[in-house]
Parts: structure tokens; C-alpha cells; sequence
């Protein structure tokens, strides 16, 4: 389990040009830095569910990025929250 | 900023400029008896257990770019569920085609 605070990466990975799949990791974060704000808790994951396959269920954290960084807009300290699955992060 | 050069796919549109020129609508927008429609069956097929929601999603993802753009939000809607149902047997083409061609 990621604690609060954990500064992780996120993978950067194409799971799109690999054949149909469903993800719910936005484009513009992977590879990018973000901290861990919190678990939301353990839910079956979405990838298998997509496909009505057994699905293991993962931890749903929000992870914080500096939005300036990612959007190249927005002020110092403005940030994004986004639910992202523990198998799409790497404790850095 | 410039867009990402990456594969992302038709519906991942978060901070791509193009989606970025008009102002969000933040109105409520009325649904249509259509949309309730397809709302209630979406309903009906999860409680029942035919399809989830994260199988509609993926239906929704897979439809070609320039339908995807050409559709309402129920109207991809309907077109996943159709697609799930096809593929999974619960109708068939002719089924789906006459029922199409009475309506």
C-alpha cells in the first residue's frame, strides 16, 4: 500500500497500441511525476472488468500533479487530482 | 501547449487543444425519451448481469474516430450496448436489423 505523501511515477506505457483495451489512466499523465494524497480504497480492476474477465481488485489512490507542468497553464500550486490504480504507479 | 505526440485513444481528449477552443456548456441538458431509453436498458442489462458498465465503456471507446465525433452521448451508448449484444449472443444481426427496420 502507497502512503500519503509518496512521490510516484506514472508507467509509461501504450496499452493502446497493443490491441483493444479499456484504461482509465489519462494520456497526458503517463511517465509523469505526481505525489499520493490518499487510498480510496480497493476496487476490481477495469481492464479485466472491460472484458468480463476475473478481475483482481487494486488500490484506487488520488494522486496529485502540478498542473503548471502538465498543462503548461495555470499558476504556481495549482494541481490536479486524478484516481489512478496502484498497477500504473511506481514509488519513486 | 502543443499536444502530445502520443497514441492516446479517440475519447482520452483531457487537455488536447482542439477540445480546448470553446467555452465548457455547462447547462442541463433535457434528455430525450431516446436517452431515458437507453438509460433504462443500460440499467436493465447491468442488474441483470449481461454487461457492466466498464464493458458499455469499452464498447464506447472502440467506436471508429469519426462515428464517435458524429454521435450524441446515448447514441454511442445504444451503439455499445449493440456491439456487447452482437458479441455476446444475447441478439442476433437479423435481430437487430428488423427490429431497425420496424422501428
Amino acid at each position: 500500500m502507497l502512503q500519503p505523501g509518496t512521490p510516484v511515477q506514472v508507467k509509461l506505457d501504450w496499452p493502446e497500441t497493443r490491441g483493444p483495451c479499456h484504461i482509465r489512466t489519462p494520456h497526458y499523465l503517463r511517465g509523469r511525476m505526481g505525489v499520493v494524497e490518499r487510498h480510496l480504497g480497493d476496487f476490481p480492476n477495469p481492464e479485466d472488468l472491460a472484458f468480463a474477465r476475473p478481475a483482481a481488485r487494486l488500490p484506487l489512490y488520488h494522486v496529485r500533479f502540478d498542473q503548471p507542468a502538465l498543462w503548461g497553464e495555470g499558476y504556481a500550486g495549482d494541481a490536479i487530482v486524478v484516481e489512478l490504480y496502484e498497477s500504473w504507479l511506481e514509488a519513486r | 501547449m502543443d499536444d502530445l505526440e502520443v497514441p492516446r485513444a479517440q475519447h482520452d481528449m483531457g487537455g488536447v487543444s482542439k477540445f480546448m477552443c470553446d467555452p465548457v456548456d455547462t447547462d442541463t441538458h433535457a434528455l430525450t425519451d431516446f436517452d431515458r431509453r437507453v438509460d433504462a436498458l443500460r440499467q436493465l442489462l447491468g442488474a441483470k448481469q449481461v454487461m457492466s458498465v466498464d464493458e458499455l465503456r469499452r464498447g464506447i471507446e472502440a467506436i471508429p474516430e469519426a462515428t464517435y465525433h458524429q454521435l450524441s452521448y446515448y447514441q454511442r451508448w445504444i451503439r455499445s450496448i449493440a456491439d456487447n449484444l452482437l458479441v455476446r449472443g444475447v441478439i442476433s444481426a437479423d435481430e437487430l436489423r428488423a427490429a431497425l427496420e420496424a422501428a
